[in-house]
């Protein structure tokens, strides 16, 4: 079976590019070069640098001596959280801001909803001197004021989406209806693995350095290029996307995806799209999402707003489906657990969002002898006020 | 049968067309504005099924849509009222709606509905021409059911040929690049563009949309159409004035 997407856009049954006709000459201007642009060496030599130079990569993958010992098998964190900006999120703008250049894009948007990719997105903006834009929840505007300011420090303007629920889903479609409004000189920055063909394969695309560099570093210290399994959390999916890509074909390895669970699968307030999600359209894309009886798409609930998304990418839907991918969801309280646990044994504070991957190695048992690489992709700076009140630090 | 779209083309006039968020301003007014708009000589009527996440609506619209989801329409409630209006109106109906709620109704059994009813064709914004001709097409026709598709300012030659090829009853004209409701006048590149499109002679009659809120807009956007759709203006108006008030609407627009 083919992992990757295929020529019409799709991940098996799920993908495509279910757009207004106002976003057609967009979205099929994109389609049609971004692969072209994107292998060209001038292109390729840019980015390359700017990921070096800029960003800090590669980023170390880092064996983790005390947790292997505890779990009695072999762990790796891939460092994402070592980039600029705190996550892995600035692959994917860097690559896109110059994609942006070279389509004569003078204005950028995005959407954010934790303001992570906001951030990012504002860096690579100021670093280009290109406008920007990013839409974010009036809710989310409020609970997230230290990336707010971040932005604006960047001289990005932040528009409240007000609309809906308030948060990241209505945060896209204001970015969306901007573009809508705007499809001469602007280029959306889309933050996941989401949306219409080609966003899903173009983020994965500039999130698959992630995996790129994992196989020649395991290879210096595991004497392999492959580990036994890889592990990330899934909100869209763009971290995991990176990690996964350029072993999705390589059936030696196991794919472990790790959903928020919320205050629990069936409690109403949770954010795992592979448990309670059905087949839908979502931000212009096939796959599954969290929607009414009615096809009203509803409200998802995290501890975590980097995975507080009602949807999934649709390669993460195809993976799902074709059972190539195992999910897991873990609830708020074993992640925020997981928060302290990997800063006291290892020295390193993660985002929420990483956390949540770490949980599986309390519901799966692993073999001495293997070898599992997490991909620990951001930091937990941002949430430092949510661990503050949950743990009265 | 020969579709009531057609039939209203074939009059040789330029169409009016009301679009409105079914269940808005309150739940049980579907049935009530669409005898007014029919007393008010109003041509055809696009009944909009609402939808949580509008991508292609500006704030009027989405702020219906929301208000009609509170107030309780769904799919199946809008069906049910819907039952016997052939009874009492005989203007072409078009449902205007956006792909996923129509999904989890199921598709065939969607148009079923419809048929049944009596609607006479749907807009669907973002079932792109391409996806619809590939998969749903065939369900389509063999319910008698009509899809109009969009095109734009930006939208190539070669695609409105395509468009107007597999489309029937008519090409929605987006006005300009925008979502609904954002425009109040019409400039000299919108003109050029109604004159351009006209200059095609497409097979299809086209019908102007986005942006028309009075009397200028609308004969501006009929002057190189088939006729023109009014939605946001119109919902507003529902706000301010009340479905009673529906033929002081119209005569503003037309007279």
């Amino acid at each position: 079976m083919n992992y990757n997407v295929d020529e019409k856009g799709y991940y098996g049954d799920f993908g495509g590019a279910f757009i207004p006709e106002m976003l057609y000459p967009n979205v099929a201007e994109l389609r049609e070069k971004y692969l072209k642009i994107s292998s060209e060496p001038d292109f390729k030599k840019e980015f390359d640098n700017l990921l070096k130079v800029y960003v800090g990569r590669p980023t170390p993958l880092y064996f983790a001596k005390r947790l292997s010992k505890r779990y009695n098998t072999k762990i790796y964190l891939k460092r994402e959280d070592l980039c600029h900006t705190g996550a892995h999120k600035v692959n994917n703008t860097i690559g896109q801001i110059l994609l942006a250049k070279r389509l004569g894009k003078n204005r950028v948007i995005a959407e954010t909803g934790a303001g992570q990719h906001g951030v990012a997105t504002a860096t690579v903006c100021a670093l280009m001197g290109i406008e920007c834009i990013v839409y974010m929840g009036e809710l989310d505007i409020k609970r997230q004021a230290p990336n707010v300011a971040r932005m604006k420090m960047l001289g990005a303007e932040v528009r409240s989406a007000k609309s809906g629920s308030k948060t990241l889903k209505d945060a896209t479609n204001e970015a969306i209806r901007d573009w809508i409004n705007n499809p001469v000189d602007t280029h959306y920055i889309i933050g996941s693995v989401v949306g219409p063909h080609p966003y899903p394969d173009m983020v994965a695309r500039f999130q698959s350095v992630i995996s790129e560099e994992t196989k020649w570093q395991l290879k210096e210290q595991e004497g392999r290029e492959y580990p036994d399994h890889i592990i990330a959390c899934v909100g869209g999916g763009s971290n995991a996307a990176g990690l996964y890509f350029h072993y999705l074909n390589d059936e030696r390895v196991n794919i472990i995806s790790v959903e928020a669970a919320g205050k629990g699968i069936h409690s109403g307030k949770s954010a795992a799209t592979s448990a309670l999600g059905k087949e839908g359209i979502i931000h212009g894309s096939k796959t599954l999402l969290m929607q009414s009886h009615d096809g009203q798409i509803t409200e998802p609930y995290s501890i975590s707003a980097g995975l507080d998304y009602p949807g999934i990418g649709p390669m993460h839907a195809h993976l799902y489906r074709s059972k190539r991918a195992e999910f897991i969801s873990i609830p708020d309280q074993e992640a925020m657990g997981w928060g302290l646990t990997l800063s006291q044994m290892e020295g390193i504070i993660p985002a929420i969002e990483t956390a949540h991957a770490f949980a599986v190695l309390d519901v799966r048992k692993f073999s001495p002898e293997e070898v599992i690489v997490f991909n620990c992709s951001g930091r937990g700076d941002k949430d430092l006020d949510t661990y503050i009140d949950y743990f009265k630090l | 049968m020969i579709n009531r779209i057609d039939k209203k083309f074939q009059e040789d006039k330029k169409l009016l067309s009301i679009y409105f968020s079914a269940g808005h301003p309150s739940l049980e007014d579907t049935v009530p504005i669409l005898k007014k708009l029919q007393a008010a000589k109003v041509d055809m009527v696009e009944i909009g099924l609402p939808f949580s996440d509008p991508l292609a609506d500006g704030p009027t619209i989405q702020e219906s849509s929301t208000q009609a989801l509170s107030n309780g329409m769904t799919t199946d409630k809008l069906f049910s009222q819907l039952e016997n209006i052939r009874k009492y109106i005989n203007i072409p109906l078009v449902l205007m709606g956006y792909f996923n709620p129509m999904m989890q109704f199921g598709i065939e059994k969607f148009c079923k509905c419809c048929e049944s009813i009596g609607i006479d064709g749907l807009i669907i914004p973002d079932l792109p021409v391409d996806i619809y001709h590939e998969k749903y097409k065939i369900l389509f026709d063999k319910h008698g059911l009509y899809n109009m598709f969009l095109i734009t300012p930006q939208t190539p030659e070669k695609r409105i040929r395509y468009i107007d090829k597999v489309s029937n009853g008519f090409i929605y004209m987006v006005s300009s690049a925008s979502v609904t409701g954002a425009k109040n006048t019409f400039g000299d590149s919108q003109k050029d563009y109604f004159k351009r499109i006209s200059g095609m002679r497409l097979s299809s009659p086209t019908v102007v949309g986005f942006g028309i809120s009075n009397a200028s807009t609308y004969s501006t956007a009929i002057e190189h159409s088939n006729g023109a759709i009014i939605g946001s203006a119109f919902i507003k108006f529902l706000e301010d004035k009340g479905v009673n008030k529906i033929a002081d609407f119209i005569s503003s627009i037309r007279d």
